[in-house]
């Protein structure tokens, strides 16, 4: 290391001079190989053990040092928790909800947006604004007339609540979204639609959505996460435990069982992040992307 | 041309559905919440009139206070951390891992789409102290100090839930700031460089200045979103020891549903909403006069 440094005989510190740029880029480049393996082991270290610790009994848990591997790779906890722990239920009742109100804000957004961007009428911007100051408002300002309506409509025991719920606070960074890439696509093309007599509704289904696809996966991704991740709704609008979702299901994981069963929590929870995970090794690039331009908005 | 782009009654079957739903829901509630802070009552029992009451308890509940103070407190600890740390990210991405750093980037993100409620239970499980040691206890004893009881004491376990919130969204904020500093032009950089700035200074007098628009809107989104936090405080806390960690969002909810106060729990809700707005144009006002002043 400090060989170019010595004096030394001069064989060697010529030898030293030439070799000198090489290693200390090289050794420029140890500080930043540490912070990544660094940055690694903080990001996977905890995922690792969270995966370890779903493969261990019970007795494990109490008798043996929290990071000793587990004996044996036992998928007991991953039963317990998808049958005793309803684990299997919760996820249905979310997928049932929450892709119900993803088609529906998609359908209901996707359309606000063009006529937003493409059409031209009165009052165009007011409507836009008033769709972006949704984004603002928080839930806790919605969550009590929308609990005094869906009772008195008798909606309270079923998903329905929350299918709305979604389906109405995805709206606003939908349209603002939506607007934002068919601004992207040039005014003449769908002049050049018109011209050739196609109605409104033939560009847009034709003409629009076609080249808005791409943008329209990116949204329903988005929301999917946002939708999917939600505790606010889901705890205030599931009153009884039929209807949890997988996030309250996992809230109130440990009274399924009575004292707390380390394994099938662990399991439980372990289900919930390497299910998202399997979603994110396919599509990570397009996630990435299209949060750090939902945020944009700000 | 026009009467096709201007067609009265596309716009009514395209917008419309949208407009209706979005009223409905959402912008009626928030008119109707408003009113709500004049009655007191619930969806169950009904409501009865009380004028200014609640408006006046926000102002003489020493747990609004409180939980205003921790709401405060939490976003500006959280949103400085989520930014510095995600800018420091953002110009290591950019300075040491350049164009390698892809799967770098993609790990890092990771947790910032995995549900907040198994992020906290897995964070409770980590700083565990009994029946099982978690492995920050172990550590801890293995460097032969005794164990904490994180979620004993106010202090501690405010420093958990700041290590896990920074842990889940440093990524987010890596990613948005780092495509804010690729937008910086490369000719820029370069003269910079042949006039002799390096590392620090580079970042100080170019880089920063460059990247401020992009700080500013991170900074905004940021604390947008911290003074609504409610999931990773539910998860991990439930707003304990005690009340120390309760934000007004989780008051807010804990006043409605668990005891029935709708009227209190709108005014909350309300004063939340306000804290918001204040906020944002604040922040957006006085680095308008920033930038004016040069």
């Amino acid at each position: 290391m400090s060989t170019a440094t010595l004096p030394e005989t001069p064989t060697s510190l010529e030898r030293g001079r030439r070799r000198a740029p090489v290693r200390r880029a090289r050794l420029r480049r140890i500080p930043g190989t540490f912070l990544i393996a660094l940055l690694v082991a903080i990001e996977v270290l905890p995922l690792l053990w969270l995966l370890m610790n779903s493969f261990k009994s019970q007795d494990e848990f109490l008798n043996a040092p929290t990071w000793a591997l587990p004996r044996a790779l036992n998928f007991q906890n991953y039963a317990d928790a998808w049958v005793t722990g309803n684990i299997g239920h919760y996820l249905l009742n979310s997928v049932l909800a929450v892709f119900p109100a993803l088609f529906l804000m998609l359908v209901l957004g996707v359309a606000a947006g063009f006529v937003l961007e493409v059409m031209v009428f009165r009052g165009r911007g007011g409507i836009l604004l008033l769709f972006l100051a949704g984004i603002m408002v928080p839930g806790q300002m919605i969550l009590l007339p929308l609990f005094s309506v869906y009772f008195q409509a008798g909606l309270t025991g079923s998903l329905w609540p929350l299918i709305i719920t979604y389906t109405a606070t995805g709206l606003p960074l939908t349209v603002f979204m939506m607007a934002t890439y068919f601004r992207a696509i040039p005014r003449e093309v769908f002049e050049a639609s018109t011209l050739d007599g196609a109605s409104i509704f033939r560009s847009f289904r034709a003409v629009a959505l076609p080249m808005a696809r791409n943008s329209i996966v990116t949204v329903g991704l988005v929301q999917f996460f946002f939708f999917w991740n939600d505790l606010l709704i889901a705890l205030t609008f599931t009153n009884s435990s039929q209807l949890r979702t997988v996030q309250v299901g996992l809230l109130n994981f440990t009274g399924q069982f009575g004292a707390t069963q380390y394994g099938p929590l662990f399991a439980a929870i372990c289900i919930n992040v390497f299910g998202i995970l399997a979603i994110y090794l396919v599509l990570n690039q397009r996630i990435m992307a299209g949060l750090a331009s939902g945020a944009v908005k700000g | 041309m026009h009467k096709v782009l201007g067609d009265k009654r596309a716009i009514a079957l395209l917008l419309g559905p949208a407009l209706v739903v979005y009223s409905l829901v959402m912008l009626i509630p928030v008119v109707w919440s408003l009113g709500y802070t004049l009655f007191e009552g619930n969806a169950i029992s009904g409501f009865e009139y009380v004028g200014v009451d609640n408006l006046a308890r926000l102002f003489s509940d020493p747990r609004v206070g409180e939980a205003l103070r921790f709401t405060l407190l939490y976003a500006v600890i959280i949103t400085a951390g989520q930014v510095l740390l995600g800018y420091l990210l953002a110009l290591f991405y950019v300075f040491v891992l350049r164009n390698r750093g892809s799967v770098v980037r993609t790990l890092v993100f990771f947790p910032v789409i995995i549900p907040t409620v198994a992020v906290a239970l897995m964070f409770q499980k980590l700083f565990e102290i009994a029946p099982q040691t978690g492995p920050v206890n172990g550590i801890l004893n293995l460097l032969g100090v005794e164990s904490i009881d994180w979620f004993g004491n106010p202090v501690s376990a405010i420093v958990v839930l700041v290590i896990m919130d920074l842990w889940r969204s440093m990524g987010f904020y890596a990613v948005l700031l780092y495509t804010g500093l690729l937008d910086i032009p490369d000719d820029i950089m370069e003269s910079a460089r042949l006039d002799g700035a390096t590392g620090f200074r580079l970042v100080r007098s170019i880089v920063l200045p460059l990247s401020l628009p992009v700080l500013l809107s991170s900074i905004i989104f940021s604390i947008n979103g911290t003074l609504k936090v409610f999931d990773s405080i539910v998860a991990l806390t439930n707003g304990g020891p005690g009340t120390a960690s309760t934000p007004l969002t989780l008051y807010m909810f804990q006043t409605s549903f668990s005891y029935g106060e709708y009227g209190y729990g709108a005014s909350i809700a309300l004063l939340l909403t306000m804290l918001c707005l204040i906020v944002t144009v604040f922040i957006f006002r006085s680095s308008r006069r920033d930038v004016t002043k040069g």
